[in-house]
């Protein structure tokens, strides 16, 4: 499996526990804060476990306008 | 008064250990209910400190240790008030949270911040009062003040120099970027990093560890090691209250409160 595709699966698996949400109903391509009803605060808890699980620091600033799985997945990506 | 329970905080004497818990909803947002209740807290101290060797402050909320500044509040406030007297009235109100946050950074007790969660803002610069910051690994700490043209109203600047690296410093408050606990210890902001919900615990282990030394030495050490920039604290109020003049910093409140943007805390 492509690297990229990993990153993404897991940043679903991820989410998909942390929020209690069915893991089949969320996809690449889902707007994250729709998908799993969070809001901003909770979207930083989500990035704070993201950035524990794959060992990177992600400045938020980076997530900007960034709202579905497979941007984020590409911008933990490019810091991996 | 060994105890008291308040609508934003509340605290517990308890072996030799002051227990500050903060649980106003949403998330601990510092506006005049809090002030009162800290000052509260702090002119109780003198008392406390005889029976007591340390301070803990945590959050009973699942959302985190503290948002910071009740933006809500303040901007109500100033539309309620003829521009001069509001102005006037966030001076005092930043003169009196100094005075609080003074109190607590000068204290004998060794202070420790038990965070998780969202430690942002004002919520940022309780906890830099503390002498320790035990962190769990849900911790998420910024000062996202630039946004708003201001800068941290709290004493958040100077003691960040106090204790961090400038270089440290600037990326902190010029980016507005948030951080997780990993990286706050890295910078030497957080002494410990424990696993999710633990805190509390540790700090109240932390806590009985300090019990057992000498009370006037450890008082010495600490003011030794952790003095307190008086002259930049009051500098920060004069520079706070003038950006505070701006339009700009009204229009910037307006639209952060009024905002249905999904993301208003991401910079």
């Amino acid at each position: 499996m492509p690297t990229e595709i990993r990153t993404l699966n897991e940043i679903l698996d991820l989410a998909a526990a942390q929020f209690k949400v069915p893991r089949e109903k969320l996809s690449p391509d889902d707007d994250f804060f729709k998908a799993l009803k969070i809001d901003s605060l909770q979207a930083l808890s989500l990035l704070t476990r993201l950035e524990q699980h794959f060992n990177v620091e992600l400045p938020d600033y980076e997530l900007q306008g960034v709202s579905d799985f497979r941007t984020l997945a590409e911008r933990i990506q490019a810091r991996l | 008064m060994s105890q008291f329970r308040g609508k934003a905080i509340s605290w517990e004497l308890t072996n030799g250990v002051i227990e500050v818990a903060l649980h106003r909803e949403p998330c601990n947002e510092i506006g005049s209910q809090s002030l009162e209740e800290l000052e509260h807290l702090a002119s109780s101290l003198p008392a406390l400190e005889q029976q007591a060797h340390a301070l803990i402050f945590y959050s009973r909320l699942g959302c985190g240790f503290s948002a910071g500044g009740d933006l809500r509040e303040l901007y109500r406030g100033m539309q309620a008030m003829e521009r001069k007297a509001a102005l006037a009235g966030l001076r005092e109100f930043h003169q009196r949270i100094h005075h609080v946050m003074n109190t607590f950074d000068a204290s004998p007790l060794t202070t420790i911040a038990a965070v998780h969660g969202i430690v942002f803002g004002g919520g940022l610069e309780l906890s830099l009062v503390c002498d320790l910051i035990i962190a769990d690994k849900t911790a998420r700490f910024c000062f996202p003040e630039l946004r708003l043209g201001i800068i941290p109203g709290f004493g958040g600047i100077p003691r960040l120099k106090r204790d961090l690296g400038n270089a440290v410093v600037r990326d902190l408050i010029l980016t507005g970027r948030s951080f997780n606990a990993t990286k706050a210890q890295q910078i030497g902001l957080v002494s410990q990093v424990v696993a999710e919900g633990e805190a509390l615990r540790v700090a109240r282990a932390t806590a009985a560890q300090l019990g057992k030394f000498d009370r006037t030495t450890a008082a010495a050490a600490k003011k030794f090691a952790k003095p307190i920039p008086y002259d930049e604290l009051r500098q920060e109020i004069d520079v706070v209250c003038e950006l505070y003049a701006s339009p700009a910093v009204e229009a910037a409140l307006k639209k952060f409160v009024e905002s249905t943007d999904a993301q208003p805390y991401l910079p």
